[in-house]
């Protein structure tokens, strides 16, 4: 791990309302894209999602953070009515899910989490024949379509078909075709998983671009700098609830110290160290890998740790990520 | 990194106004299936040929050594015989394919229809577009044998206009019947079931020989399987021998086919909307 | 000719599968392979050419036979159909066989790929590939020749050489057909393959109805194909009626193929697998 350099999404942080994807009109309730009140989702006798609350800004990047299986795909799936909600009250661009969910689809893309790309048809065809799944007209479709090729960077594949094409390809299509409806609400289910890292960096990228169109864009993932890059609010979900909620800087403000002092030693060591160490940091937890001490001046501690005669095979001081939030929250690290 | 921007600025669509939707797009999978099969026509055109083979091969090869059956009182030659039996099988083959593994592939592998309920398409959409697809299928083929059994001479009664929708409702049933079995479908090797049933429906249905060879039991039986309403239904209005018979099959394979629509539509609505 | 190894055991030692021939490791693997996947092939294998049987020889052959008791070659019209058939299944299985799954083992599974990656070589690929198709057809060309003999359809000893004839016809079909294959990229011409070479094939060799039914040029097109040889070769064997020079005539046609099949197929293996 190491020092994160402070993601541009502050800077894009509550960003302009509006602009140009005018579609919150009629039917929208001042500035809130999603409305969620005690929403429940249940298969049988197990609950995915348990009672949760949370509101959706229009333009803005909302995130849920989670482990596998924590509720956030269910919850996707019903803000993008493909799911029925087993109870509380949920509100989608001002329209109720379980009454309007065509009319709430056709302004609404989606990026699932399997790319469920169309594999009989070419790049293009996938793109065209979404389009004309909205009832785009034709001709002004297929415009877009050269247009969104040329935003995914797959305009000299768009005549293969997509069984080749690797899973940034996939995945920059898949992002594609959510948008060929110029939608006001882009919901992104994993968008970056099994993606090597220059993959994602591109994908993010264009993610930016949207947001900086007023998009407002609901963005599941499990990995934290994901998160911190692209998320203005988030949720941390844990079991079906949500544990916490607030900007990445507000939760690790709320949740973490300011630094943490990572510590490496035999592995058989690290229980006896964290307890010996306890009283130097505000809280320690105890990893199979590594012991983490959680304070304020890490420098310090990591001196102090010294003068104790501990001796840790490696040691680091950084900042505190949403890494450590949810390890707090949920006492599990959030690895994939 | 590209230069290109965001299109969103460059070309702002509306989305119609919400009028309709999610009903009434049914077309847009015949839409997406003409497109997919754009490069794999030859699977369709294809298709058409084994039902026309067989015409060839046992209606005419065997002609002379079957001779003449009597239906109605009267007697025709055995390739008379045999060609609206085929003429019902080529309108099931060409209904089926699409209707089992096609689906199952857009269900279970592609998830295709994943995609298309994320957009505001309904679950009814999909089963009625996709019914559809196989019922053109299935015209398509009945279309092109039609007019081979009219070249052929094949044709002995002007009641034979009414082949082609007494063979659109063949594929309608078998179209139906096969999405709805689909939707219950786990994995391929459940599709070894659908040729377990079409093959012997082919044999024994009467396409090749009256039912009266069999014992009692095993006529009953199968006369309320469904290829042999359709070759009953077929033979009757190729030959021009009627009856109110006719009607029962027509109706049996309407019925059938509309069971199989509302069957699949709830079922998709289970498995995709959960 | 041991088309039934045995399996190895799980004491088997690691000695003993060593000196086993690479070839015959390549089809162990189809082998093993098959018995995981056996269920779903016996209904093709098996069920289907007794129901065409049932349905065309009993059914069919009940109107044919009604007029004359001697309408087709001089026999019931089942005893001309059932060899016909078994050299038709014969054809049909190793079609299959050498098509969709040669197709996997270059593409979709790779199984050629770790197979050579194993100390295996292009040809013990191919031979053990090869031997796993004839495999299936004798035992399919087995177990129908046994309903034939339950449906007392076998009226001579020399019914016997048939089993071998079928295997010969299955063989005729299956080495050039995996030559093919191994150039396809796609398995869009199996279809085209299957539809509009095999079907007909089927159904205009003489398999339901002598070739002296077809129009006169028509008949000549029909004595040249494969499948006509092996229709009258195992025909001829069943019913006796066959004269010795005509029978390796037949035979010697399906050797041919089989053999130019093999020398195409280690070309296009070659050119596909060795880059």
């Amino acid at each position: 791990m190491s020092q994160r350099p402070r993601g541009p999404s502050d800077s894009f942080r509550h960003g302009p309302l509006a602009v140009s994807t005018s579609d919150e009109g009629a039917g929208d309730s001042a500035g809130t894209a999603v409305q969620a009140q005690g929403l429940t989702k249940r298969f049988g006798e197990f609950t995915a999602v348990d009672a949760v609350d949370f509101d959706i800004e229009v333009g803005e990047a909302f995130g849920f953070l989670g482990a596998n299986g924590a509720g956030k795909t269910s919850t996707m799936r019903m803000i993008a009515c493909l799911s029925p909600i087993s109870g509380g009250t949920l509100q989608v661009l001002g329209l109720d899910p379980m009454r309007d969910g065509p009319q709430i689809r056709s302004r609404i893309g989606l990026v699932p989490q399997d790319d469920t790309l169309d594999l009989e048809l070419t790049v293009r065809d996938n793109l065209y024949l979404y389009g004309r799944y909205f009832g785009l007209p034709r001709k002004q479709l297929r415009e877009r379509v050269e247009e969104l090729l040329e935003f995914a960077r797959l305009t000299e594949r768009a005549d293969q078909r997509v069984d080749p094409l690797s899973g940034g390809m996939r995945r920059r299509l898949t992002i594609a075709r959510a948008l060929v409806s110029s939608p006001s609400l882009v919901i992104l289910d994993e968008p970056t998983t099994g993606l090597d890292p220059q993959a994602r960096h591109l994908l993010w990228d264009r993610l930016y671009r949207l947001k900086r169109e007023g998009v407002t864009l609901v963005i599941t993932t499990h990995y934290m700098d994901e998160a911190e890059q692209l998320c203005d609010r988030l949720v941390v979900m844990d079991a079906g609830r949500i544990a916490a909620a607030g900007s990445p800087s507000e939760l690790i403000e709320q949740w973490s110290t300011r630094e943490v002092v990572e510590l490496r030693f035999e592995p058989e060591g690290h229980q006896v160290h964290g307890e010996r160490l306890a009283d130097l940091a505000e809280r320690v937890e105890v990893l199979p890998d590594r012991l983490l001490l959680y304070t304020d001046q890490g420098d310090a501690t990591l001196d102090a740790v010294r003068s104790r005669g501990a001796s840790p095979i490696a040691a680091l001081v950084r900042r505190a990520t949403l890494e450590d939030v949810f390890l707090h929250l949920t006492g599990r690290s959030l690895v994939d | 990194m590209s230069s290109s921007g965001v299109p969103m600025l460059t070309l702002p669509l509306r989305v119609l106004p919400p009028v309709g939707l999610g009903r009434g797009r049914a077309r847009l999978l015949v839409e997406r299936n003409v497109i997919a099969y754009r490069r794999g026509w030859i699977f369709l055109v294809s298709g058409f040929f084994e039902p026309l083979f067989y015409l060839l091969s046992i209606g005419l090869g065997l002609n002379h050594l079957v001779g003449h059956l009597a239906i109605g009182g009267s007697s025709i030659p055995y390739t008379d015989y045999v060609a609206p039996g085929l003429l019902a099988s080529s309108a099931m083959n060409g209904a089926i394919f699409d209707a089992t593994f096609g689906i199952f592939f857009k269900l279970k592998i592609a998830k295709t229809y994943d995609a298309v309920l994320a957009t505001p398409l309904g679950v009814r959409d999909v089963a009625i577009g996709e019914l559809a697809w196989s019922l053109i299928r299935g015209t398509v083929y009945s279309i092109a044998f039609l007019t081979v059994m009219a070249a052929l001479g094949l044709i002995a009664s002007w009641w034979a206009v009414l082949c082609l929708p007494a063979a659109m409702l063949v594929s309608f049933a078998f179209g139906g019947l096969g999405m709805f079995g689909t939707c219950y479908m786990r994995s391929w090797q459940d599709f070894d079931l659908v040729s377990l049933a079409i093959v012997p429906l082919f044999l024994f249905s009467g396409v090749f020989y009256p039912l009266s060879l069999y014992p009692g039991w095993l006529r009953i039986v199968i006369m309320v399987t469904p290829l042999y309403q359709g070759v009953a239904l077929l033979r009757g209005l190729d030959t021009g021998v009627l009856g109110p018979a006719l009607l029962v099959h027509a109706c049996y394979l309407a019925l059938l086919g509309a069971t199989g629509l509302v069957g699949a539509s709830r079922r998709l609505g289970h498995l995709l909307l959960p | 000719m041991s088309f039934f190894p045995q399996l190895p055991s799980a004491v088997a030692t690691r000695q003993r599968r060593a000196r086993l021939s690479p070839a015959l490791r390549a089809y162990q693997y189809n082998l093993l392979a098959y018995k995981r996947t056996w269920r779903g092939s016996v209904t093709t294998t098996f069920l289907y050419p007794v129901l065409y049987l049932a349905a065309i020889g009993v059914g069919l052959g009940h109107l044919i036979d009604h007029g004359s008791n001697q309408a087709v070659g001089g026999v019931r019209y089942l005893w001309f159909l059932a060899p016909g058939l078994l050299a038709g299944t014969a054809m049909q299985i190793a079609t299959n066989e050498s098509t969709f799954p040669v197709m996997a083992g270059i593409k979709w599974l790779k199984t050629y790929l770790a197979m050579l990656a194993a100390p295996l070589e292009v040809t013990d690929v191919l031979y053990g590939h090869l031997a796993w198709i004839l495999t299936r057809v004798a035992l399919a060309s087995g177990v129908f020749l046994a309903v034939m003999a339950a449906f007392h359809t076998v009226p001579s000893g020399w019914a016997v050489l048939a089993f071998p004839a079928a295997v010969l016809t299955g063989a005729a079909f299956a080495a050039p057909v995996m030559a093919f294959s191994a150039t396809r990229e796609t398995d869009q011409s199996f279809v085209v393959l299957y539809r509009f070479g095999i079907v007909p094939l089927f159904l205009f060799s003489g398999t339901f109805f002598p070739v002296a039914q077809l129009p006169g040029w028509l008949q000549v097109v029909a004595r040249c194909t494969p499948l006509y040889q092996g229709v009258t070769l195992c025909r001829g064997l069943v019913l006796g009626h066959l004269g010795g020079w005509d029978a390796l005539g037949h035979a010697g046609y399906l050797l041919a193929m089989l053999v130019g099949g093999v020398l195409a197929a280690r070309v296009t293996y070659r050119r596909r697998l060795v880059q």
